[in-house]
């Protein structure tokens, strides 16, 4: 899931200044597990707007905010509707495919975190970086690109300390936990490999599955 | 091929110590301390903004060491550095007669004096050796384009000996040798004890590298409970601790200042004689930690 969080209430009446009738697009997904963008909080956002005194002129509530050809017809209503300008209540992906949509700014009610575990609700936990090569068949399933502070890819650095990283001594250092994974599984010859670490390389990336498969 | 290379083929005890750059740009102080140590180690390394606070770049004082006759070590970390940033580095340092390296991972900016600094990590110690590695042995750089020259340098890695679980240290020890490495400096070790049991492992695992105990000299009994707290990989034992506390104590009664700082030198220096006199590894490396004026006070006791 991508994890977000919403930002202070401030913010979003400071992006909004100079704008008086505003449409709220919250999110069915990702958002709304994560309780940034379901229907309370699209609900909490008009009534935080409309005390500042913004004129809600409707909210739309997409089963996917990401997703383009959904979206193009959920926003109609909302620029029927007169709004000068969009809230997103969605990650950064959704707060961007709204914006590819309509002709008037959009503006994001959340910051997008990562892409995460959720351990329990309201508990999340970053998972994930996304780098298009994945190693975890390696690592005994634990990813040192995301979890290792410096995406090591040749076991722990001498930062670590009983088992935690120098950067947040709060955190398990993940070269410990890929050590004690594997030495679990029987595995323990992995470590002696060097893995290749390709998300500092990663650029925009597009996949077009349709052609793949032809 | 370089002093420190030299000294090892020979079969004789190695010496290193180690400075850091100022943070500024005067490096008249960093010169005055360097000539303290000329001729009395094989090789000082510079460190590269250790603990991730920011100094003149370690490339700099290399050449104005090896200007002034000091033969320098380059230490590199991946911090700060893609893998481009790190290869025109050394590049820049071969064309200074710089020939000596150490391949670092290097400390979180995080953990350091300018946080918001983007942290790089392109490469990591093994990374970066086998960078050197593959330049020397193809005379390509990090695209595999050829160079109009290729430099070859005496490659050098860090290695933690008290570390949990050690089998983690000496995997990686394993790959930084494979990499290139022909020597290691070791974290401060303070008992002869942690030192024999690290290369008891070493030995085990036939891992054929020079190795260079690393000496802190401590300075007090303070120093060395903040070390073992925060310093991963430091290991001060309490009968050590207990000689500082002694030697302020008696300071205080007699009036006399700096009486830890001499037992700390003291003790660096028994723990070199000891070290050399069983040959237990090919070198020492001491980290003076701003004291580097104590260097050769600390040789001279060692018999050195």
């Amino acid at each position: 899931m991508i994890v977000s969080k919403a930002k202070p209430i401030e913010a979003v009446l400071t992006m909004l200044q100079g704008v008086q009738k505003v449409g709220l697009v919250g999110c069915k997904s990702c958002a709304s597990a994560c309780a940034v963008g379901g229907e309370k909080e699209c609900q909490a956002m008009q009534e935080a707007l409309e005390a500042a005194g913004f004129e809600v002129v409707g909210t739309v509530l997409p089963d996917e905010s990401c997703h383009k050809m959904l979206l193009r017809r959920e926003l109609k209503p909302l620029v029927a509707a007169g709004a000068e300008a969009l809230v997103s209540l969605a990650c950064g992906s959704g707060c961007q495919t709204v914006a590819d949509n309509v002709k008037i700014p959009v503006y994001p009610a959340n910051d997008t975190l990562f892409v995460g575990q959720t351990e329990r609700v309201g508990i999340f936990h970053e998972m994930c970086r996304t780098c298009g090569d994945c190693v975890l068949g390696e690592t005994g399933g634990i990813c040192p690109m995301t979890k290792c502070a410096k995406s090591l890819v040749n076991g722990p650095c001498g930062g670590q300390k009983n088992g935690k990283c120098e950067v947040d001594p709060t955190n398990d250092c993940a070269w410990i936990l890929i050590y004690q994974r594997l030495e679990a599984l029987g595995q323990l010859h992995k470590m002696e490999k060097t893995l290749e670490d390709h998300s500092p390389r990663s650029y925009p990336q597009s996949v077009n599955v349709r052609e793949a498969k032809k | 091929m370089s002093k420190l290379q030299q000294r090892f083929l020979r079969g004789e005890f190695a010496l290193t110590a180690e400075m850091a750059p100022p943070k500024g740009y005067d490096f008249t102080e960093a010169l005055e301390t360097a000539s303290l140590l000329k001729d009395r180690v094989d090789a000082v390394n510079v460190t590269d903004m250790q603990s991730a606070c920011l100094k003149a770049s370690s490339l700099g004082l290399c050449i104005a060491l090896k200007q002034a006759g000091v033969e320098p070590i380059l230490q590199m970390t991946g911090r700060d550095r893609s893998r481009m940033a790190i290869q025109a580095e050394f590049l820049s340092a071969a064309a200074f007669g710089i020939d000596t390296v150490l391949a670092l991972t290097g400390d979180h900016p995080l953990v350091g004096d300018c946080k918001a600094s983007k942290p790089v990590f392109d490469l990591d110690s093994v990374g970066i050796l086998k960078l050197l590695s593959s330049m020397e042995q193809k005379g390509t750089d990090c695209g595999g384009n050829a160079l109009s020259s290729t430099p070859k340098f005496c490659k050098g890695a860090a290695v933690t000996p008290v570390y949990e679980p050690l089998f983690l240290q000496i995997n990686k020890l394993k790959k930084k040798v494979d990499a290139g490495a022909e020597f290691v400096q070791t974290q401060g070790i303070f008992t002869i004890e942690a030192l024999e049991s690290f290369m008891n492992e070493v030995q085990r695992h036939n891992i054929k590298v020079k190795v260079m105990a690393g000496i802190i000299p401590l300075k007090a009994a303070g120093m060395a409970r903040y070390m073992n707290e925060n310093i991963p990989g430091i290991c001060v034992p309490d009968h050590m601790i207990a000689r500082l506390q002694a030697a302020a104590e008696e300071g205080k009664e007699k009036g006399i200042k700096g009486l830890p700082m001499n037992a700390g030198m003291d003790m660096a220096a028994e723990l070199i004689r000891e070290i050399r006199s069983r040959g237990l590894c090919e070198g020492v490396h001491i980290m003076a930690i701003g004291a580097e004026r104590n260097v050769p006070v600390i040789l001279d006791r060692a018999g050195l």
